[in-house]
């Protein structure tokens, strides 16, 4: 046993796809700073708001006003020095903390996929993805034709882990035995061309939809790791990855998708990229470059139970949901970094009530003199959201002279079809209620079953 | 390898493609996907058109008997004036909710109701005689709650408005809302029948400019702000630290605050069974659509919370802010059986049709 881990510790394999990777990787990134910038989605997130939802634990995170533009740019220079492969560890660090503080500036905006972003770069600030076709490789005059397998296989067990466990989520009763939400999203697509009118309110479509995507994602990564059916495989995950990108506003997520599957690929197919790139931007074949056959990693003793420990809690951690009592779907207990995508048809409307605890006077408050469409449309149905609001709430008024403040919630949530029903205990000051781990007594249970994982 | 990958997904994509298209010509379309453009022609041609040729034939019978007030200041021509201008603002509460389109562009809504009317200003324009009554400023100074100032609350008694709308500067500010009131319906009339309306009802497509995803916005909009919110909740106090009486919506001729949010709510539910204003007769509509989709449920819910509502301002005095400053516990109550609807409206509604909303605009996953 401790043998055959240490002889795949030693394994190497051509370095040439890992670096095909972070090329795709940087590029893409520097894409989507690009995007995000130009659809003026860092004005209107992070700095119009006058109030931002942070993560538990997260709170000392400060928002940085226009110098959030500051802070894009760097990712931005940071993405491209990633992909030209130039000072790359300090590129990749600070690749990762800039990514990583756009994302816990504000909860709002949460999506499995940045979350993926921050995973995939924290892992790859450990990897060698500068060995080979990197400008740091023409400045230091050695590049390396090996690296450790490992250090691949960590990125396509990363890759793995996103797609299986989006699987293992869809075997739930809405999905697979009342299409849901497919059957409340497909049929609004009506005006794509050719099957919008045609298929996309059919209900053995929508069965047929969710079947398919539940196998698609538990098989793909197996499909990807053997060498018979991964040419096949790819092929759905373009296929499957378009199709999402016609029906669904999913921004990056597709593109990042298909390019990172690409590594599952074999090394003369990466080399093949490697040559064809270096004709068509006429890099000179440097020959005054020693090449060198294996990447010797340092400081293994502390990288490899790095990363082990990191891979580890990757898998453990969409499980933390079995901890807590209730309906997942529901309390969302436990739903986030967890690659639950595209599982949920929910919305709610909350609207909060500040007490004066000793008169019993009280207002309602409008929720758009605080929050933005989208804060508000996302704090509806998140119960973290609806506390860390009612904090604010009762912050402020309390700020504002007011006595005695408690707050209470009146919400409603919709959830995949179903009618709204009451969704927080309306005689629980939230005020005086903590975020913690524990689970939130005062959400209200859930009169419904879904069954499964 | 990487130009096989290329050439297979090529033709993959390639008899996706076709083979979609052949099911499109076989299947024969939409036999069974609701008929979106049916709801709009429903909507514009037997609700928003003839809401607003209503609104057009009041405001210039409206129009008449100012003049006529105008060049003979007496107390019949004084009540006639009255009772066509709240003519006008019944037939107004059902074409107010669809601020969209020309309505939208030239601020229809900001420029027709807007209250409490701000006396002072309306004052100073009146002593000025120099105003610009299309200017964001005076927004809260011209429409309907300013004709029911300068009507019922420009001075203490019917002798005593007589007389000062003798004078010829307020008799002109008056005169100059009403027209303005005319041509700004008029402009919204003129576009919906000259062209507007055929793009409207064939503009089906699901994006924030489609029509139907407007009218649904500017429609769910419309309730939680200006009817439950406006109406009643900001009266009720329920936003505030005390009840705000002075805040109803036609302050000074009290007596009949309650006849226009009833107006309203009826036109809000009527617009959802896609019930023609002049008529009984139902087309199709967001209820038909919902039980399209499945959701007769809640069809059923929404139009049961309509009538909740219904049943408790029905309960209200005729006069709201009587009704505030006497027993405000009702008003705070009707308050809530109007949200309930809101809930509906928007998580559950909203959620069914899965429209784009406007104003959301970030990726998803």
């Amino acid at each position: 046993m401790n043998s055959s881990i240490k002889s795949y510790l030693n394994a190497t394999t051509n370095a040439a796809p890992l670096a095909v990777f972070r090329i795709g990787f940087g590029l893409m990134m520097l894409y989507s700073i690009i995007r995000y910038w130009a659809k003026g989605w860092i004005e209107t997130i992070y700095i119009q708001p006058q109030f931002h939802f942070k993560y538990y634990g997260f709170e000392w995170v400060k928002t940085l006003g226009d110098y959030t533009y500051i802070l894009f740019i760097i990712c931005g220079i940071a993405s491209l020095l990633v992909a030209l492969g130039f000072k790359y560890r300090l590129a990749i660090i600070a690749f990762f903390l800039s990514f990583t503080y756009i994302e816990l500036m504000e909860k709002t905006t949460y999506l499995n996929h940045y979350y993926f972003i921050s995973v995939l770069s924290f892992i790859m600030i450990f990897l060698p993805a500068n060995a080979y076709f990197s400008i740091d490789a023409y400045r230091n005059k050695i590049q390396y034709k090996n690296i450790p397998r490992w250090t691949i296989d960590s990125i396509k067990l990363l890759l793995g882990i996103v797609y299986f466990y989006a699987g293992l989520a869809k075997i739930n009763s809405d999905w697979l035995l009342k299409a849901q939400p497919l059957k409340t999203w497909l049929p609004s697509k009506y005006d794509i061309p050719f099957i919008g009118e045609t298929l996309m309110h059919q209900n053995w479509f929508h069965f047929a939809m969710s079947w398919s995507g539940m196998l698609y994602d538990l098989c793909i990564p197996f499909l990807l790791l053997y060498k018979k059916t991964r040419g096949f495989a790819f092929v759905l995950v373009v296929i499957f990855h378009v199709f999402t990108r016609v029906l669904f506003p999913i921004g990056m997520f597709p593109y990042v998708m298909i390019v990172s599957a690409l590594i599952f690929f074999d090394a003369n197919f990466h080399n093949k990229i490697i040559r064809y790139s270096k004709k068509l931007l006429r890099i000179p074949s440097a020959k005054a470059i020693e090449t060198k056959s294996v990447f010797k990693l340092k400081r293994k003793t502390l990288v490899l139970p790095i990363v082990t420990l990191f891979l580890a809690l990757q898998l453990l951690i969409p499980f933390r949901y079995l901890l807590y009592p209730g309906e997942l779907f529901w309390t969302e207990e436990g739903y986030r970094f967890s690659w639950r995508v595209m599982l949920m048809e929910k919305m709610g409307n909350t609207t909060f009530k500040i007490v004066n605890g000793k008169t019993k006077a009280f207002f309602y408050v409008q929720n758009d003199d605080f929050l933005t469409p989208l804060q508000e449309k996302q704090m509806s149905f998140q119960p973290d959201f609806i506390l860390e609001y009612a904090h604010y709430l009762g912050d402020h008024f309390k700020k504002q002279g007011h006595e005695h403040v408690e707050v209470y919630a009146k919400s409603y949530v919709a959830l995949n079809g179903r009618l709204s029903a009451p969704f927080v205990d309306e005689t629980v000051n939230l005020y005086a209620e903590k975020e913690t781990f524990k689970p939130k007594f005062w959400i209200l249970p859930f009169n419904d079953e879904i069954k499964g994982l | 390898m990487l130009k096989r990958i290329i050439l297979v997904t090529l033709v993959v994509s390639a008899i996706l493609a076709c083979s979609s298209s052949d099911d499109s010509n076989s299947g024969n379309n939409s036999s069974d996907t609701y008929n979106r453009t049916a709801m709009l022609t429903n909507i514009a041609d037997n609700i928003i058109i003839p809401g607003y040729q209503n609104l057009s034939t009041d405001l210039s019978t409206l129009v008449d008997s100012k003049n006529a007030f105008v060049a003979n200041v007496n107390q019949t021509n004084l009540e006639t004036l009255r009772t066509n201008w709240f003519n006008a603002y019944q037939s107004f509460q059902a074409v107010q909710m669809f601020q969209i389109g020309k309505a939208e562009e030239i601020l229809f809504e900001e420029q027709m109701n807007i209250y409490p009317t701000n006396t002072t200003d309306i004052e100073n324009n009146i002593a000025n005689g120099n105003y610009d009554l299309s200017s964001v400023n005076n927004n809260d100074a011209v429409g309907f709650p300013a004709v029911d100032y300068m009507l019922y609350g420009v001075a203490d008694n019917d002798a005593a408005i007589l007389t000062t709308l003798s004078n010829a500067n307020y008799s002109n500010y008056l005169s100059d809302l009403i027209d303005r009131m005319q041509t700004l319906t008029n402009t919204v009339l003129t576009d919906w029948t000259s062209g507007y309306r055929d793009n409207y009802i064939t503009n089906t497509a699901n994006v924030a400019s489609g029509a139907v995803n407007q009218t649904l916005n500017a429609y769910v909009f419309y309730y939680e702000k200006r009817l439950r919110a406006d109406k009643v909740g900001i009266p009720a106090g329920v936003f505030s630290s005390t009840p705000l009486p002075s805040k109803v919506e036609v302050l000074y001729k009290e007596d009949n605050s309650r006849t226009l949010l009833l107006e309203a709510l009826n036109a809000v539910q009527d617009v959802f069974n896609g019930k023609a204003i002049n008529s009984n007769i139902e087309g199709e509509s967001y209820k038909n659509y919902l039980i399209a989709l499945d959701r007769n449920d809640l069809a059923e819910v929404i139009n049961d919370r309509f009538d909740a509502a219904r049943t408790k301002i029905e309960a209200l005095n005729t006069n709201l802010k009587t009704q505030v400053e006497t027993d405000n516990t009702k008003m705070t109550e009707a308050y809530d059986a109007l949200q309930l609807a809101v809930v509906s409206l928007k998580s559950d509604m909203l959620s069914a049709f899965n429209v784009s909303v406007s104003y959301v605009d970030a990726d998803g996953d």
